[in-house]
This record gives structure tokens, sequence and C-alpha cells, in this order.
């Protein structure tokens, strides 16, 4: 038996881009001992999760693995079978991916499929999967672990479904499990107990993993060594408290500082109330829960106010009352002290110019049909009526304040990157010259170099331009770096809310608590610190809040 | 050029006979004066001459030359379905977009009359309605185009939804633009693709409702030429052993599965479906 659990020598994988053969992973090596945790980091399009898939022997669709070779204990797995490559998968090598939700059978419990893999592998009968299951439903921290799996999994929350995966990994005893972004999808608060348990789980069985995410600070947590990736290449590779107290290359030195904090707010002078919420309660048509109850937040001309909550808060569901998708059942929303209509059809043009929203996902923000030029023209000849010439020459003026090139004008959204497209939608924001930009989560869906580049942009342009930002976001690092005021969010109510000054200085108000502790540090023994103090009753979770 | 060359190449052998197969019939229908020997109803020989010989497919049954009346009924049948077909599908999509975009009681409303139309089956609706109003050409486009509205107003609609949710097309909405913008400039581009591949299928439905219509004496009436009429007006001839009905018959079943052929392809890539390794 070789001393090393995985070697990858040398390996290529092309993808089949546009008709040709490109190389995503370009001829790199990893190893992985018994019991080492290996953390792949990278943006998307480095390639980790084509690289760590390959402990499977798995190439995704459109992908081929050209030369190189992995042996897994030995045994060469490019060139198997798939009938060979069958018994290695599920077995040996177990993979959790991204989405829970999307990764279960919603029509079979939790329990019939975590006895899929062992059973089919022969390696146990069903009863003795069933005892398993529980105990590893215990391991894994999951409540009432006797009888959860006799749940679907619809019936469980988010982060629970997460460790069912991951119990359902550890089912067949493997040697490798291979962990794709398990934790991105899910809330702050969520995320430590799934960090946790599987940390935990997979230190006392003695797994090895691969764990891919993009984020440094979560890696950072889980891994003995970390494997930095960009563009397919290696950057650099070592042990995770080495690189963290001394990153070597520039890039692994970005990576680390994206959550550097901005001094200095530009001060604009005497303040002007723009946007008043006062006292506003909101439910979807047709149902009986209330989704926003008694919300009362003022935006002053020139400032940021962010509005921090998790899923399910009602922060977006603000954003709709605010521009009129969504009237609400009591209370109003006033511009500059005029009362805005509740339903958006029957605002003026004037008001509905004044207020401008950015979204989240730029890909379906945006006509896959309409070139560049015509998603932000349209807004400067619908509001301004500048036509012909006069709107072409705006449209480029505005490409250049979004530092996009002015060739850019005649694409369409498929040929441009994530930050661009972003870039494009905050520019068909501007085109209509608004007061007031509410910013839909704009920046959760881009790449943390990239999204720092989006958040300078925003606010050199409020420096110039005087604009207000209403800034949507769960993510507390970018709430640091760019609000006045905050305005925190739980529940369908406002919990918190402050100067950026109040909220985020000692003593916390305990939801407040409660988030901020729950962002992942650089630090690696934050999430083991973390997870003692909540043991010890010295640090806030989620039931702690609730009563 | 480009793009035809990259539709050739996208296209399996099945789909590649399909497509010669329609152009084949709709060179027929477009050329048809210059390509046929006689004219439609001119009475050139003696009745049911046999094939072979002076005529290449022999004479109807009152001596006119097959070959040049199933020329002429392809340019007939064929124009006439593309014009119900067209018909149709503006009717069709227009109400299905405006039904998906205003949504609520307009949405409501429209569809439960789509329903109870939908309901009556196509032939028998369709004989009822002509049997009142008469067999102009003009109204059979019309009648035939409302009967085929109808389930493309369901497949419009239900593509149109699918846009409506994007959040472009709310952008769109919170800047205070109109229906018509809405539905012609975000929605129509977007949906053209499924919708191109649908106006095919209907066409072949469109094509087999008019021969049946024509079969019945219900369609076009006679002296144009018309493949079903044809079938109709040689049928007696079987019971003297002439081949000449199942010449019309052939046509119609070989331009029938061509198209089917062709968009059958066409469905599966606007689909999305994958071909997976």
């Amino acid at each position: 038996m070789s001393e090393k659990l995985l070697e990858v020598k040398d390996l290529l994988i092309e993808a089949d881009i546009d008709g040709e053969w490109k190389p995503i992973v370009n001829h790199l090596s990893m190893t992985l001992e018994r019991g080492e945790v290996l953390g792949l980091i990278g943006e998307s399009g480095a390639g980790k999760s084509t690289f760590g898939l390959t402990a499977l022997g798995y190439a995704k669709p459109g992908c081929r693995i050209v030369s190189g070779s992995i042996l897994l204990d030995g045994d060469e797995l490019v060139g198997k079978s798939d009938a060979e490559l069958r018994k290695v998968r599920g077995n040996k090598v177990a993979y959790v991916a991204q989405s829970a939700a999307a990764s279960f059978n919603p029509a079979h419990t939790l329990a019939e499929q975590f006895a899929e893999s062992p059973v089919q592998h022969g390696n146990i009968t069903m009863a003795e999967a069933q005892k398993r299951s529980v105990e590893l439903f215990r391991q894994l921290d999951l409540p009432d672990p006797e009888h959860i799996g006799e749940r679907y999994p619809h019936q469980v929350s988010g982060g629970q479904l997460q460790r069912a995966m991951t119990a359902m990994a550890l089912g067949s005893d493997p040697d490798i499990i291979v962990f794709d972004e398990p934790t991105t999808a899910l809330d702050v608060t969520t995320q430590i107990e799934v960090l946790g348990a599987i940390k935990e789980a997979v230190k006392a069985r003695n797994v090895a993993a691969i764990y891919i995410s993009h984020d440094l600070a979560v890696v950072a947590q889980m891994a003995d060594r970390i494997m930095v990736m960009r563009y397919g290449d290696l950057i650099e590779e070592g042990d995770a408290r080495e690189m963290l107290a001394n990153p070597r290359e520039p890039y692994t030195q970005e990576l680390l500082n994206v959550r550097a904090q901005r001094g200095g707010r530009y001060d604009h002078g005497k303040e002007e109330l723009q946007l008043k919420i006062e006292n506003v309660t909101a439910r979807y048509p047709g149902t009986r829960i209330d989704v926003l109850t008694n919300i009362n937040v003022e935006v002053v001309k020139g400032k940021t106010v962010a509005v921090v909550g998790e899923s399910g808060s009602g922060k977006s569901t603000l954003a709709r009352v605010i521009t009129g998708l969504l009237p609400p059942s009591q209370g109003s929303v006033k511009f500059h002290d005029r009362l805005l209509t509740p339903d958006l059809r029957s605002r003026p043009k004037e008001d509905l110019q004044r207020i401008q929203m950015i979204y989240q996902m730029a890909d379906v923000a945006m006509n896959p049909r309409h070139k560049i030029k015509d998603i932000i023209g349209r807004p400067v000849e619908f509001y301004l009526g500048m036509k012909g010439e006069q709107r072409e020459q705006r449209v480029l003026e505005l490409l250049r304040q979004i530092e996009i090139p002015e060739e850019y004008a005649e694409r369409y959204p498929a040929q441009l990157s994530g930050g661009e497209k972003q870039r494009i939608c905050i520019a068909r924001a501007l085109a209509a010259e608004p007061e007031l930009i509410i910013c839909d989560e704009v920046t959760s869906a881009l790449d943390q170099l990239v999204a720092e580049g989006i958040l300078d942009l925003l606010l050199n342009l409020q420096k110039e331009l005087h604009v207000s930002y209403l800034f949507i976001t769960h993510d507390l690092a970018t709430v640091k770096a760019i609000a006045d005021e905050i305005v925190v969010m739980y529940q369908g109510a406002v919990v918190e809310q402050g100067t950026k000054a109040e909220i985020l200085s000692p003593p916390y108000p305990p939801y407040t608590e409660l988030l901020l502790s729950s962002v992942p540090e650089m630090d690696p023994d934050w999430l083991d610190d973390l997870v003692a103090r909540r043991k010890r009753g010295e640090a806030p979770t989620a039931e702690s809040i609730s009563s | 050029m480009r793009h035809l060359i990259a539709f050739w190449e996208d296209l399996n052998i099945s789909a590649r006979i399909g497509l010669g197969i329609v152009v084949f019939f709709a060179t027929c229908a477009i050329f048809a004066p210059w390509l046929a020997p006689y004219g439609e109803s001119e009475i050139v020989g003696d009745v049911w001459e046999p094939l072979g010989g002076e005529f290449m497919f022999g004479t109807d049954q009152i001596g006119r030359d097959l070959l040049s009346r199933l020329i002429f009924g392809a340019r007939n049948t064929m124009a006439l379905a593309i014009v119900s077909t067209t018909v149709s599908f503006t009717m069709g999509a227009v109400l299905g977009f405006i039904a998906a975009t205003r949504g609520g009681m307009t949405d409501q409303v429209l569809s439960r009359v789509v329903d109870v139309v939908i309901s009556i089956p196509t032939l028998i609706a369709s004989l009822i309605v002509l049997s009142a109003v008469g067999t102009a050409t003009p109204t059979l486009v019309l009648v035939i185009g409302i009967i085929y509205a109808m389930p493309v107003y369901r497949i419009a609609r239900a593509v149109a939804m699918d846009i409506e949710v994007m959040d472009y097309v709310e952008a769109a909405r919170l800047r205070g633009e109109g229906l018509w913008w809405l539905m012609t400039r975000e929605i129509l581009p977007n949906a053209l693709t499924p919708l191109a591949a649908e106006f095919g299928l209907r066409f072949c439905f469109v094509f087999l409702l008019i021969a049946s219509l024509s079969f019945l004496g219900m369609g076009l009436q006679p002296p144009l030429a018309d493949w079903g009429a044809m079938v109709r007006g040689n049928a007696d001839g079987i019971a003297w052993g002439f081949m000449h009905p199942l010449l019309p018959a052939a046509c119609i079943a070989a331009l029938t599965i061509g198209i089917n052929l062709l968009i059958d392809r066409w469905v599966h890539k606007a689909s999305g479906l994958r071909d997976d390794q």
C-alpha cells in the first residue's frame, strides 16, 4: 500500500470552448495523505472544481482528461472504464455538492438516499445502513437523529440538508471526500454549524478531504494544506497556517487583503432627507403572513444605507415596496416629502426616474438580445428624450464613467464577463440620472476581487454624483466597507438600526453580535474557538437569540 | 452565407432528407406556371389515361394532366397553408403575449375562452363553421387561422411567461415601459426560436387539415387544384385498378413527413435539450 492516498501527476484537462479544445487545468499535480484536508482556492474559472473532481476520475461534460495520471491508493484512474470508475465513486471517494437541495431526490426520504451508496457497493445491508445513518446524523449534529432520516428533503432546512449530504458521503466509509463549495449557498450563521459539523466528523473518522471554495477565510478553517489556483495554473501551495501568515505570491496576498476596510467617508455637508419609509407593513397578495412589519427607514442624500439580513429577512421585499412592485398594506413611502403612489403603474415618469435599481445577477438583468448601446441608451432616450447622435454620445460618456471601453457598445451581454456585466447595469441605472439607487445584492454573485472593483466604482460615483444608495446585502464585510448607516433586518422586521459607528462597535445588539461573530476570519483557529465558545455559552447562537 | 452553412452542418441525416423534400416541393410551388407542362384546368386527353406514355402521371377523372395538377396543387395548398399558419400565429402569439404580460383577469378570460375552443375537435369544428359560412378562400383562411390560433396561444403564453419573470423584464417595467414595448422588444426577441420551431409544426397540421377538408369537399373548390380534392376526385378510379388517386396522397404524405423530419431537429434544438455524450 503506497503511502500517499492520492497522487495526481501532471494532469492536463481541456474543455470544448466554442468548438476549440482549450486547456483549463494546466499540467497540475497534487498529493493527498490519509486524513489530510487539502484546500483548493480560486476564483470562478480557475479550474478548482474541475481539478478537485479528478479525484473521482470525473471530467465534467464538455471536458476531457488529455494526459497525466491519477493514482488512488496506487490504482490508476485515467483510462478506466465507466463500470470500473463506478466501483470507486461513492465507495472509496465520495462527493458533496454545492447545492444540497438540487442533489437530493425529492421523492425519497433522507435515510433511503443515505443507504443508496453503501448498500449498492455491497458493503452493508439495508438494516445496517439504517443504523449507520442514525449514528452519522448524530455525529453531524442533526436534530433528532433517530427520526430525521424518515423525513423528505423538503422537510429539513438548507443547513440540515447539507449536513445530511455529508453524512451520505461518509456512509460508505470513503477514503476521500471531495467538498465542492458546500457552504457557499448558505447563510453566514448556518454556515458555522455546517462547517463545525463537517470538520469534526472528518477528523473523527480520519477521512482525507479536498475542500474546494473561493472563500479563503472558510478554507483557512478547514484545510491543513492549501493550493491557490488561477486560470488553470497553480499560483501557490503550502501549509495553511504558513500561507495565511506569510503569503508569497502577490495574487495570494490580494485574496487575503480583500476584506480591507475603507477609511474616510466623504462629507457632503448639510443633510437632505430623500427617502422616508414610514411604518410600512406588507404582505404578498392572497397570503396571510406579513413579510414586512412596521419598517421605518430614512435615506439621506449622498449617503449609503446598508440593509443587512439573511435569507428571508425581507430586505429584497423592502426594495420591491419602495419601487412600487409590492404595494404595502400599511404605511407609506415618501420621496422628498412627497408621497409615492404604492403601485408602480400609477407613478409618473419623474418618480420612476429618480429611483433606479441594480440587480444581483447581471446575466438575467439584461435582455440577451439587446446590444449594450441599446441597454444603456434606452433609459437615456426614455427619460431624457435624447435621440440619435446626442444619445450615442451620452452612451459613450457613461461607458467611460464605468471604465468600460467604447467598443463594447456594439456587443451583446453574453460577450462580457461577470464584472463587466454588472458595470453595464450600473451604467443603465446612472443613465436615468437618478437620485437614489437601490443595489440589491449587487456584489454577491461576483468573485471577491471583482466585487472589490465594483464597490470602488460605486463609491467613486457617489463622490462624483452625490447619488444615494440603498445597499441590500447579507455580507457584513461589504457593509463595513461601504455603509454610512446600517439597518439590520430579521424575519421581516428591523431589529437594529443606526450609524455604522453605533452598530459596528461594542456593545453589540444581540442579533448583530450573532451576525458579526459568524463571519469567517482568516485565522485558522477561528472556527474551533467559536464552536467552543458557543458550547460554553459565551457566544450567541440562533437558538439563544430567539428565546 | 456562413449562417446557412452552419445551419446545414447542424442537421443530422434525417433532417437533411426532410429539408430536401421541403425544398423540392417549395420549388414546385413557386415555379409552378413554368414547370407544369399543361394548364391547371386544361383538358388534354382522355379520362384516366395510364401513367407513363404521353402524360407522365396520366390524366385525372376529367382528362386533365395529373402532373400539372400535382404541381399546381402544391402551390395552392402550400400557399393556403402558409397564409393560414401566419394568421393563426399572429393571432395566437399576440394574445398569448398579452395574457402573459397582463396576467390577472385578462389572462383568465383569454385562457378560458381558448380552453373552450380548443376542446372542440378541429375537423368537426371547421366542417360546421365552413358549411355555415361558405368556403370562399378568405373565409377558409380565417376559419383555419382562428382554430389553430388556440394551441399557438398556449405555447406563446407559456414561452412568454418563462421570459416574463426574468429580471430584465422587471427592469423594463420599473422604467415605466408600456405593454407594447414589453411584448415586442423584451419578450419577442427571446421567444423567436421556440416559436419558429412551433411554426413549422403548425404548418404541418394546417396542411393536413386543408387536405382533409378538400377531400371532404369543404376546402378549396374546383377547378383549383388541391391534393386532397384530387384524391377524392380520382377515388373512383381505384375500383377500376387505376393508381391515380395514390399520387396526390403520396405527395401529401411526403411533404408532411419531410416537414416533420426537418422540424424535429429544430424543435429539439429550440427546447434546449442537451445531447449528452
